[in-house]
């Protein structure tokens, strides 16, 4: 195995990781948490599938800076909401939906 | 010699900052002034479309694989008129709607202007990572807009998006990842050969992953979860951009990677695609006829109208398909925008939100429920509104091909429109005293949502020129 396909099968099992969190964690903390592990683990896929020979393929590089500066922005965004909800409602989780 | 295409990117950064830099509330006028000159330069890059073919740009001189090329074809082109020409009556419609100091629009103009630039970039971006990026640059504007209201719902409803657009996105990345993993590539142009030529099982699940992401973003059923309480609970003119543009941004992308790149997988989940756009229509209706609140049942209405699209993936091989797409693509957004800016003069009109207070709002209110009127007539397929053709295209086709289940779907799908509409309709119309809550609404408010509607219905008359631009 080399190393390259190391590096993307841990990165698949922490997207895997990353949207099982998203998915099922109430705690708006941990739940921001498990996106950026979801987003890590396509960056992992992203740098490790694309190695030929050992040697590391630039281009993929250059979308992974690209990629975290999307995901810091995400993630800046879903903390500024948090706390807003924090501050409405002293909680960390999501309301029910009040669907009239 | 102006080039349309750079400039619809760059315009709506310009306004979009500018008005950040002016501060709180602060920036409609040049929004709209913006948003006239992005009109223009859409119809301006229609007519080269149409009469030369793809048009192209290549980034700062740095052409792929190193840096971005932008191309317009006949269906960006339509995507960008549908996009300006729902957003420049929707932005009049926003300065007369939070003209009043409304909290809810303190960041509504840098947030329009974002979002535009990032739906304008998506639909002339020609490789799979610039198209993740402008994905993602419409999602944040979409939550932050959805959150504009600030009231615990309005937040609660902007998280719930935001998880739901960052998993279908993170999705969609990884399905990138593992294509450039395979091919070495993501130039859609690229990629089209080498994927038809041979496709490992790598590839599928890359584009089962890209696809899944997609329709969690386009809130197909069943994953339209998070749709009704953002687009019900958002501002008005917050929901109609929402409804009207920002999920189509993802079913685009869903026809691009099925028309181009991925033509030689995905025709596998046409009936997949479909079956689940059978399901939407039902479900949605169905709880649009049910819902308490106006904006409530206008929001599952999408989530049925959604559904109409992808009705269309397995007729996809007859050339009447695509049109048909495009067409509720255009009936939709014209119409859902007019309809939800029509309800958002009835709430602010009425003083509160549910269908049974809308009673005897009609005499009040005349324009706004023609223009409600006008709407639901596109959304339930009469003749000539441009919903009529698009659900005649897609009848025709499915007869065409001998898949008549999909033109039952497609006519019991208006039928239940039909309930949903006139379930306002009657309401409005019945005898009631005029509440003490009335308050007077802006004209501006009332003709923009008619203008939005009467051009659903009239787009049905000029809908060939729009089918012709499409096929180039």
């Amino acid at each position: 195995m080399t190393s390259g396909l190391l590096f993307a099968l841990v990165g698949a099992a922490l997207f895997a990781l990353g949207v099982a969190g998203v998915v099922l964690i109430d705690h708006l903390l941990r739940r921001i948490l498990a996106f950026n592990l979801m987003g890590s683990g396509a960056f992992l896929v992203l740098v490790g599938l694309a190695q030929r020979n050992g040697v590391p393929d630039p281009v993929p590089q250059a979308m992974v800076l690209t990629g975290i500066v999307v995901a810091v922005a995400a993630t800046a965004l879903a903390l500024a909401l948090t706390r807003k909800l924090h501050a409405l409602t002293g909680r960390l989780d999501l309301p029910e939906d009040a669907d009239d | 010699m102006i080039d349309s295409l750079v400039w619809l990117l760059l315009l709506p950064l310009a306004w979009a900052t500018l008005a950040f830099v002016l501060g709180p509330g602060r920036g409609a006028w040049l929004a709209i002034a913006g948003l006239a000159a992005q009109f223009a330069l859409a119809v301006d890059l229609a007519r080269i479309v149409a009469a030369g073919g793809v048009a192209a740009h290549v980034v700062g001189g740095w052409g792929a694989p190193l840096g971005i090329d932008l191309a317009a074809d006949g269906l960006s082109a339509a995507m960008l008129l549908l996009t300006q020409g729902v957003a420049l009556p929707l932005a009049i419609h926003a300065r007369a709607y939070f003209k009043a100091g409304d909290p809810a629009g303190v960041w509504f103009w840098p947030l329009l202007g974002f979002l535009l630039a990032g739906l304008n970039a998506l639909f002339v971006s020609a490789d799979l990572f610039n198209l993740y990026v402008t994905l993602e640059l419409v999602g944040l504007a979409a939550v932050g807009l959805v959150a504009a209201g600030g009231g615990t719902q309005q937040v609660a409803a902007a998280l719930r998006y935001l998880f739901a657009t960052l998993l279908g996105s993170g999705a969609y990345l990884l399905g990138v990842a593992l294509l450039y993993g395979a091919y070495g590539t993501v130039s859609s142009a690229t990629l089209l050969p080498l994927v038809t030529a041979e496709a490992p099982r790598l590839v599928w699940i890359a584009a089962g992953l890209m696809v899944t992401g997609l329709l969690l973003k386009t809130a197909l059923f069943p994953f339209h979860f998070w749709l009704p309480p953002a687009h019900g609970g958002a501002p008005a003119p917050v929901s109609a951009l929402l409804s009207a543009l920002v999920v189509k941004a993802s079913f685009y992308l869903i026809l691009r990677l099925w028309l181009g790149p991925l033509q030689a997988l995905l025709p596998s989940f046409a009936w997949l695609l479909a079956l689940l756009g059978a399901a939407a229509i039902f479900w949605g209706s169905w709880q649009a006829i049910r819902a308490v609140k106006v904006k409530r049942l206008i929001a599952y209405s999408t989530v049925a109208q959604l559904g109409y699209l992808f009705l269309i993936f397995p007729l996809l091989p007859a050339p009447g398909a695509l049109q048909a797409g495009v067409m509720q693509v255009f009936a939709h957004g014209l119409a859902k925008a007019g309809m939800f800016a029509a309800a958002g003069v009835m709430i602010k009109a009425t003083g509160q939100d549910t269908v049974a207070g809308l009673a005897g709002a009609v005499e009040r209110l005349p324009v706004t429920f023609f223009a409600f009127g006008l709407a639901g007539m596109t959304l339930m397929g009469l003749p000539p509104s441009s919903g009529f053709l698009a659900k005649w295209q897609i009848i025709d086709a499915a007869l065409a091909q001998g898949h008549w289940v999909i033109a039952v779907v497609a006519l019991a799908g208006g039928l239940l429109a039909a309930v949903y509409v006139f379930r306002v309709l009657r309401q409005a119309f019945l005898q009631a005293p005029v509440p003490d809550t009335a308050t007077a609404v802006p004209r501006t408010l009332e003709w923009t949502a008619f203008a939005l509607a009467a051009a659903s219905v009239l787009l049905g008359l000029r809908g060939v020129e729009l089918m012709q631009l499409v096929m180039v």
